[in-house]
């Protein structure tokens, strides 16, 4: 991995597009990513003919049913007699398709790229943790039944235990995302809710409860990318993709250290290597860390080092990560507060740091001035870590 | 900047390989490739793409298995779903961006495993299709085949044709399993499968793993003289799996999209007489012609060239001279690396009963095979 002032051609993210977050959406899968994806060249004053290449983000193919599901979604997302890619790490898609974008402008092969995140969880029946039943080894641990959000469960249940962390310092990221959501014109679970009403909610998993956790979601989102001399033309204000980063930690999530995402942290160095950035904590205005869990979004905050290990629930509750805050994250609402639908969420939280950098965010724009951003996502069996970097 | 690859590695190339599970499979032929290569994954590979489809694993998140098997534990891994040429393409941009050096490409297939394929293929289909409960999910395949006879004038005689080349060609080859001695009656007369396509002019399966290394050119040229250079690489979807409707029928314009970008990168302009062999699409035997057609190489009618000998591995232009798809099995997403693999080794020169004389430069072709309208087309030589 070198610096990225040896690549080929610089990459701007120029237009954007999101659809409703929503469960049960009555659209098609294809219908939603088509959706997403004219917002997008809209918004960057395009047209499908404009555009040269597509990559289509979305997670399992369980959910919809659909073998070859990226196939399937070619068309919906532009993808006639066009190069179409399909792009997938569990969780971590979404931020994977601009950065899988990002390559595909970088080598000069192709000059404006439509990246689509696309998801429909709400059709598995009878729930979408359904199809989790089927992520694991198959000899090992698939017989013991086990369910996703047990062993977030544990993850969680070490951070707290390590870093000292309650449950209340954790709830206040949902009750942050949540009210932050109430800005986000798509929202799905935008709420004013407070600490207590986290405690109070459901338990699902100890000590995972009901408004820890991300709703199950349908939706869409896409990004436009181009090379420098498309983003001049189109755009006095382009989003530059500065670093890209994504690692692959091993299967055995059991064998892990719990507490710190580390496949997250040697993303981020990749990212950060290639966006020239050394110090993140001081560089990064404006970040949006995976919020599936509002413990993760402390966690990913860790591992994209903007703070030092177990300090992120002390400076939450300090207000440094509030919208008005020195470091603003999730300013849009994140997983928690605009929902999750999975590779959809990915790409939305890159779309959300291209209205912030441009000040476009409207109610939602964080009251600091921003140049530099970083997204991440998380996926797979805790063991991916997707990261761009941003600027203006 | 060019690319090259810098080593191959495979293991299986059999119906069934029941002494290792996939991952062993996959980290078999890692390990040969790196030594092929001469590179330590650890150390020298920059990134690892896996290509790989969820139900052809039977896991809900199959990435999640392919970082240990190849190396790529904490180090940048992701997977595409696709044809392990679009892995390929995938590692040719990377490398050509400038950001990374060296790219290894793994696609695997343990078919062997699957106890309904054919169930499998029908979750391809459209929804709406679906319902329509058609008990043969490979239909598509026999209305392109009608399509395509119709619209060349190709007899039943010439799909048979294919089937008997590379069914029989395969003999010298090592790795294919699926071939025979075969005369062009005993193909004809076996059991129909889908019209007008008998049981020998369909591929059958194989499990495989298949590895390939990338490197820039000044890695390359650093690690040896055994590189191949990947000139140039492209693929297409026409329209998705959900819109069927809108396919050219007796076409395939993913096939001639994806030539079409891998030619001006290679800068080929008659590939005919550019290129000196190709490995192309053959799962199906119609498919040989229809590849050949789209891809430029067909003259004045692919059909025609084949009675006339012109593809056979000692006429003017060898198809498929490892016996194809047909004689070595159809390797789910690792079947364009099957292709790419007959081709890398035919150019050093390693290609054993098989090896063509005096070979250069050649076209790989792949299709991701019914329901999809996705091809993927590399040129590839040596220097």
């Amino acid at each position: 991995m070198k610096s990225n002032i040896f690549v080929k051609d610089k990459v701007a993210i120029v237009g954007a597009g999101l659809t409703l977050f929503r469960r049960r959406l009555l659209e098609t899968p294809r219908d939603l990513a088509w959706e997403a994806s004219r917002e997008a060249l809209s918004s960057a004053g395009l047209t499908l003919k404009d555009i040269d290449c597509i990559v289509v983000g979305s997670a399992p193919d369980a959910f919809d049913g659909i073998h070859m599901k990226g196939e399937y979604l070619a068309d919906g997302s532009g993808g006639f007699n066009k190069p179409v890619v399909r792009v997938f790490v569990g969780g971590g898609t979404g931020v994977m398709v601009p950065a899988v974008a990002w390559w595909h402008v970088a080598s000069g092969l192709c000059k404006t790229v439509l990246a689509v995140g696309e998801e429909k969880m709400s059709h598995a029946y009878p729930h979408p943790q359904g199809v989790f039943a089927y992520i694991w080894d198959p000899i090992l641990e698939r017989p013991l039944g086990p369910n996703l959000i047990w062993i977030f469960a544990l993850e969680m249940r070490r951070y707290m235990h390590v870093c000292n962390a309650s449950k209340e310092d954790i709830a206040l990221v949902s009750v942050k995302n949540k009210r932050n959501a109430l800005d986000h014109p798509a929202a799905q679970a935008a709420a004013k809710i407070t600490v207590d009403d986290v405690l109070k909610s459901e338990v699902l998993v100890w000590p995972v409860q009901l408004l820890d956790i991300s709703p199950v979601s349908d939706g869409a989102a896409a990004l436009v990318l181009a090379s420098e001399s498309v983003a001049r033309r189109v755009t006095d204000t382009p989003v530059w993709v500065e670093g890209i980063g994504f690692t692959l930690d091993n299967t055995h999530w059991y064998n892990r250290d719990l507490a710190y995402p580390r496949y997250l942290e040697y993303a981020a160095r990749m990212a950060y290597k290639m966006a020239g950035i050394e110090r993140p904590w001081r560089e990064i205005d404006v970040a949006e860390p995976y919020d599936p869990f509002d413990y993760k979004e402390l966690h990913h905050i860790e591992g994209l080092m903007l703070a030092r290990r177990c300090e992120a629930p002390k400076l939450l509750k300090e207000g440094y990560f509030d919208r008005s805050g020195e470091l603003p994250t999730s300013p849009g609402g994140g997983l928690l507060g605009v929902g999750n639908p999975i590779a959809a969420a990915g790409v939305m939280k890159v779309a959300e740091l291209f209205w912030q950098l441009r000040y476009e965010a409207g109610a939602r724009q964080v009251k600091k001035p921003v140049h530099k951003a970083v997204a991440n996502a998380w996926g797979d069996l805790m063991q991916a870590g997707t990261v761009v970097v941003l600027s203006t | 900047m060019r690319v090259a690859v810098v080593g191959v590695g495979w293991y299986g190339f059999k119906p069934t390989v029941p002494e290792l599970s996939f991952r062993e499979m996959m980290f078999e032929a890692a390990v040969r490739a790196y030594e092929d290569a001469g590179v330590d994954p650890r150390r020298d590979v920059d990134a690892f793409i896996s290509c790989q489809e969820d139900f052809w694993e039977g896991i809900a998140i199959s990435d999640e298995f392919a970082p240990e098997p190849i190396g790529g534990v904490l180090r940048p891994t992701m997977t595409i779903t696709g044809d392990g040429l679009q892995c390929v393409g995938q590692a040719y941009m990377m490398i050509k961006s400038g950001a990374f050096n060296v790219v290894a490409v793994e696609a695997h297939a343990k078919p062997s495993d699957i106890m309904s394929p054919q169930e499998i293929y029908e979750f391809s289909l459209d929804p709406n299709i679906r319902t329509l409960k058609i008990s043969n999910p490979l239909f598509q395949a026999g209305l392109d085949a009608v399509a395509y006879m119709r619209r060349s004038g190709a007899s039943r005689e010439h799909l048979a044709m294919v089937a008997v080349k590379n069914k029989v060609r395969g003999l010298l080859n090592s790795r294919a399993s699926h071939s025979a001695k075969l005369t062009l009656d005993q193909v004809l007369d076996s059991k129909p499968v889908i019209h007008p396509l008998t049981r020998y002019e369909i591929a059958g399966f194989t499990d495989v793993a298949i590895n390939v290394v990338l490197a820039s050119e000044d890695v390359a040229r650093r690690l040896g003289d055994k590189h191949v250079w990947v000139e140039g690489i492209w693929w297409a979807t026409e329209v998705g799996t959900g819109a069927v409707e809108w396919h050219e029928w007796g076409r395939m314009p993913s096939m001639r999209l994806a030539a079409l970008g891998a030619y001006k990168l290679a800068g080929v302009e008659d590939p005919l007489r550019q290129t000196d062999f190709s490995e192309v699409e053959d799962r199906f035997s119609y498919m040989e012609l229809l590849s050949l057609e789209e891809l430029g190489l067909g003259g004045g009618g692919a059909h025609r060239m084949l009675e006339s000998g012109y593809y056979n591995p000692e006429g003017g232009y060898p198809v498929n001279p490892s016996g194809g798809s047909l004689s070595m099995g159809v390797t789910l997403e690792a079947t364009g690396l099957s292709r790419l693999l007959e081709v890398v080794l035919q150019l050093r020169g390693e290609a054993g009963g098989v090896q063509l004389k005096d070979v250069r430069r050649a076209v790989v072709a792949s299709w991701r095979g019914p329901p999809t309208y996705t091809s993927i087309v590399a040129v590839v030589s040596r220097d």
